[in-house]
């Protein structure tokens, strides 16, 4: 059972360098479906021997919505704006990947420190799942496109979800589903929000909304100088 | 001492250009083409050799130095390295840190031989080669010192058995991956290097040795095909570790893992484009960082 897990949560670790090290937005958005998958299938593993009809059900609705539904409303949202494919960093490539492993190396740090639950699944699933979380939370703040906080919002939702299937033995199904339906409202909300800021200010740059004079006239983009 | 790091030793000297004439074959399948023999690499490193060479008065002894220390280098770390479940002829503990040198020593004179023709055209491919190796070398020192540290072994004729004999785990297929990349970066293959072109501004390892001529660049050639060889054999022993204790047998799946990997290497070339200039650090950054995923795992508590 344990092979298994760690297997897949090294795929999850390579998913968010991925992420980090991907220059194009759809690159990014297959990374995030990608992740969405492994969370799936992590339910499976980590449970391997006591599988419920609950177990199965929570499985295949993870795996449909973050790793399906959601890359296909996200790609759809790119090509709806016609933004620029690229995911325009404010921190470059490289110095995110070596963040990436910093915040793998925090993660196993923290999780020696903390007094984890002894029943865990896997060595590995306490450093992998705050690592993803906090490389969520990086690349919130560190992708100038609007969708890529979006993605970081996501890979954040699946590092907290792992610690829950992890070292959680029996999480309430009605909060689960709570959770997942949360989600799928966000993203929806998010992908709507993101084609009405391309709608009135012709790009998705979020440095640009911030330095953007107030009541900025529909499609005139914000003067060149304002920029930080 | 059984026959088997012997033999492997011959065996690379003798079969190392094959390599290149397996890659070369299944990229000329890829393009439809029937390609050149698979003995090719032998005909020309046989043409080369009879051939005078040319030196330009503006070089002095540095530039004549070049191929053969990188020779040199090439064959001293075949001397060391193990193929599979055969020994090195040569171990001792800290020996992976030698072939990286050696392999470093033998760039170092190609790179300053092809700075001492005094041609700036030479000079950029020595920069570009440079700033590759810098990149490249840590990456493969990360993923030595993450397979020393799963396998428990200071040696390289140590580290592949004790894989053979450990359980499968993600630690050596991140090696192995990291490996692949380092293996394309220093043998200027495709992603990062094309060894076919000869455009100008394109060349990164071809332009080093565009002065070099007929047994000069037979030894270059033939150093590459060993560097190919070497790199190969550590990502063949961290993907197919297998030490059944006879020496033939290993040998047999050793060479059999080798031309794998030069078709898969040929696949790899055909199927991807080169990549930008500017992304070429950043490919192999990815190549190292998978390699430290490879230390921290083995470093992580299990």
């Amino acid at each position: 059972m344990s092979p298994w897990v760690d297997f897949l949560l090294v795929l999850v670790v390579l998913t968010n360098l991925r992420m980090l090290g991907g220059n194009r937005l759809i690159s990014c958005i297959q990374g995030a479906g990608t992740q969405g998958l492994l969370v799936g299938l992590l339910v499976l593993a980590a449970r391997v021997g006591h599988w419920d009809s609950r177990t199965v059900l929570l499985a295949v609705a993870i795996t449909a919505l973050k790793g399906v539904a959601f890359p296909w409303l996200l790609t759809r949202a790119v090509r709806e704006t016609r933004s620029r494919r690229e995911v325009e960093p404010f921190v470059g490539y490289i110095p995110s990947l070596i963040a990436g492993i910093a915040f793998l190396l925090l993660g196993i740090w923290l999780s020696g420190r903390l007094p984890l639950p002894t029943h865990a699944a896997s060595a590995l699933g306490g450093p992998v799942a705050f690592s993803t979380a906090l490389i969520g939370l990086f690349l919130v703040v560190s992708r100038r496109k609007a969708l890529m906080q979006v993605l970081g919002y996501l890979v954040l939702e699946n590092g907290i979800f792992l610690f829950g299937v992890l070292f959680v033995r029996e999480t309430p199904w009605l909060m689960e589903l709570g959770i997942l339906l949360d989600l799928l409202v966000g993203v929806l909300v998010m992908g709507i929000t993101i084609f009405h800021i391309n709608e009135t200010f012709d790009h998705i740059d979020t440095d640009r909304l911030a330095s953007a004079p107030e009541g900025e006239i529909r499609g005139e983009p914000a003067a060149e100088g304002a920029h930080p | 001492m059984s026959p088997g790091p012997l033999l492997h030793v011959l065996l690379a000297l003798m079969a190392a250009p094959f390599l290149l004439g397996v890659i070369n074959r299944t990229k000329a399948l890829f393009a439809g083409r029937r390609g050149a023999p698979l003995l090719q690499p032998y005909f020309d490193l046989a043409r080369l050799l009879g051939k005078g060479a040319v030196y330009s008065r503006t070089t002095t002894w540095v530039f004549r130095a070049g191929p053969v220390v990188g020779l040199a280098g090439a064959i001293l770390s075949l001397g060391l390295l193990p193929l599979g479940g055969v020994r090195g002829m040569f171990s001792f503990e800290g020996d992976f840190l030698l072939l990286a040198g050696a392999l470093g020593v033998g760039r170092l004179f190609t790179v300053l031989a092809a700075l001492d023709t005094g041609s700036s055209f030479e000079g950029m491919g020595a920069s570009r080669e440079v700033q590759i190796s810098a990149l490249a070398e840590p990456a493969l020192l990360l993923v030595l010192a993450a397979l020393a540290r799963h396998s428990g072994s200071l040696t390289l004729s140590g580290m592949f058995p004790a894989l053979a004999r450990g359980q499968l785990g993600p630690a050596p297929l991140l090696a192995a991956a990291a490996l692949a990349i380092v293996l394309l970066a220093e043998c200027s293959r495709i992603p990062v290097d094309d060894p076919n072109t000869h455009l100008e501004l394109t060349m990164i390892h071809e332009v080093m040795v565009l002065d070099h001529s007929g047994p000069d660049l037979a030894f270059i050639l033939y150093g590459g095909a060993l560097k190919l060889w070497i790199l190969g054999a550590l990502v063949v022993g961290t993907v197919l570790p297998v030490a059944t204790g006879v020496a033939a047998l290993d040998l047999a799946v050793g060479l059999a893992g080798m031309v794998s990997l030069a078709v898969a290497t040929g696949v790899v070339e055909s199927s991807m484009a080169r990549l930008r200039l500017d992304r070429i650090p950043q490919f192999i950054v990815a190549g190292a960082v998978l390699a430290v995923l490879a230390l921290v795992l083995t470093l992580a508590p299990s």
